[in-house]
């Protein structure tokens, strides 16, 4: 497989249009995402977000516009960009009759990796999932289950990984632990492409920060460039109050 | 040869391992497969076969070979459930966007079923015997029948991977297996068709579930088969085929 030079976007997207029957989904998206950078797309429910994610992961046709991953046209090289790419979908998608290390195993064979079950072993030691290893996925909580999802995602090393909303449904605490991982991943130069509907988490995560509505891309820029657009700050007093966030994670902070 | 073509043997491997376990670990599928087959079989050989007059046939040899395809028709049921919750969940969309062949998901779902159904034809063959079915039928006898159940399975399967792909519930997606469970009623597997008015004679005589089961019987029997075979043949390689045809259709839609 070849690997495109530096210098071009790990994901480029020019023109992408979609409809459903008469329901205009996308209507002329275009976005360039930078290899090895966290990339969010934000945007309220039915704003075309997953709709570009399965363009994307080459699980639907686009009506019009082109779409290239890691090089390849998602349209007509759809074999090299699966080889690309990993995708962590909206519900975590694992087998629940299946164990976590049995759903890993599946994954490694399916990328055709050496030795799936030392993979598989190492992703559940870093994901902090041995000791559940052996259990049913059906009994995992919610964030154990979306960090099994990822581990999924990471294995056979794809350049780019698409997660789309990765931490919806989870409590703060593994919300947390999702965003740490993510941010590993840049941090060892894969590229990813994240959807979300809450503003702290593309604010914490993503280098680029791009919001869709109503089928079009309607602001792209860094945050900072982002926080330009509002009036300037003003400076005022305002007694602080915790969050109820900050509230929970304290209190079971203390607890551990 | 394509990436596909050369990872398709080892791909399906791995997928027809992973639903398999689906049905190892949860073999209440298998018993409320059975059950019916079994009840019904009850039902006619100790209440109502008395009032049936097979000639010199053992009532009991006599419909186990309609009760034998009432055990594949409910047995399918399953196959097109456990392809609805692939899809429902997100898993069939994860292996989608991998870099396998894709075609896999549904083979293994179809070999999956073939061993599913053959372990449930064994448990019902099991109950005839202790209820006194005797067949004197030799070995290549025995194998044209597994030749027939097996292509019956297999068009049957095809058959359910449709309304599995398409269904909107999954109610539905179980639901399509009703009429199939009904068919073995109007034709000759418990009552012969000689007794039934004109036009019920005529539907029975001429579906195809007359045709394999004489077939089935005569073979168990040891008497001549004579046309029915190739009827019983064609029956099923035809329904075969074009539920194999509108199932490609339907997952074509499915994927892009």
């Amino acid at each position: 497989m070849t690997v495109q030079s530096a210098g071009e976007p790990a994901i480029r997207v020019q023109g992408l249009e979609k409809a459903y029957g008469k329901k205009a989904v996308l209507r002329g998206v275009d976005f360039d995402v930078a290899r090895g950078s966290i990339f969010a797309l934000l945007g309220s429910n039915g704003a075309g977000k997953t709709t570009t994610i399965r363009i994307l992961s080459t699980l639907l046709k686009a009506d019009a516009g082109t779409a290239a991953v890691n090089g390849f046209d998602v349209a007509t090289q759809p074999a090299d960009v699966r080889e690309s790419i990993s995708l962590t979908g909206q519900f975590a998608a694992v087998d629940e009759i299946l164990s976590g290390r049995e759903n890993l195993v599946l994954v490694a064979k399916l990328r055709h990796v050496k030795d799936p079950g030392a993979v598989a072993d190492d992703l559940l030691d870093r994901f902090s999932l041995t000791e559940a290893a052996a259990q049913r996925t059906a009994t995992y909580s919610g964030g154990m289950r979306r960090r099994l999802d990822i581990a999924m995602s990471l294995i056979g090393n794809s350049p780019v990984i698409f997660l789309d909303e990765p931490t919806s449904g989870l409590d703060p605490e593994a919300r947390i632990e999702v965003w740490q991982t993510v941010k590993e991943l840049a941090g060892h130069g894969t590229t990813v492409l994240l959807t979300t509907q809450y503003l702290e988490e593309a604010e914490q995560l993503a280098d680029r920060i791009a919001i869709l509505h109503q089928g079009r891309i309607i602001v792209n820029g860094t945050l900072t460039e982002l926080k330009q657009l509002l009036p300037p700050a003003k400076v005022e007093y305002v007694e602080k109050q915790p969050t109820l966030e900050e509230i929970f994670l304290s209190v079971i902070g203390d607890q551990r | 040869m394509t990436m596909s073509t050369s990872y398709f043997v080892g791909d399906t491997v791995a997928l027809t391992a992973r639903t398999l376990r689906h049905v190892t670990r949860s073999l209440d599928t298998i018993i409320t497969t059975v059950i019916t087959p079994i009840a019904l079989m009850l039902m006619f050989v100790y209440v109502f076969g008395g009032a049936i007059d097979t000639g010199s046939t053992a009532y009991v040899n006599y419909m186990l070979p309609g009760i034998l395809l009432i055990t594949i028709a409910s047995g399918v049921a399953y196959t097109a459930y456990r392809l609805f919750m692939d899809l429902a969940t997100g898993i069939f969309e994860r292996f989608q966007s991998m870099p396998i062949a894709r075609s896999g998901v549904l083979w293994a779902h179809v070999f999956t079923s073939l061993v599913a159904n053959l372990i449930s034809l064994v448990v019902v063959v099991g109950v005839a015997l202790v209820m006194g079915f005797r067949s004197g039928a030799g070995v290549l006898a025995w194998l044209a029948v597994i030749g027939i159940l097996f292509l019956f399975t297999l068009a049957l399967t095809w058959l359910a991977v449709i309304p599995g792909l398409t269904a909107s519930s999954v109610e539905g997606a179980g639901a399509f297996g009703y009429p199939l469970i009904f068919l073995p009623f109007v034709s000759s597997a418990f009552v012969p068709t000689q007794t039934m008015p004109g036009p019920v004679r005529w539907f029975a005589e001429n579906q195809p579930v007359t045709s394999i089961v004489d077939t089935i019987r005569n073979l168990l029997a040891q008497q001549p088969v004579g046309s029915s075979i190739w009827a019983a043949l064609a029956w099923c390689v035809g329904v075969l085929v074009a539920a194999y045809v509108l199932a490609m259709v339907a997952y074509r839609r499915k994927i892009a």
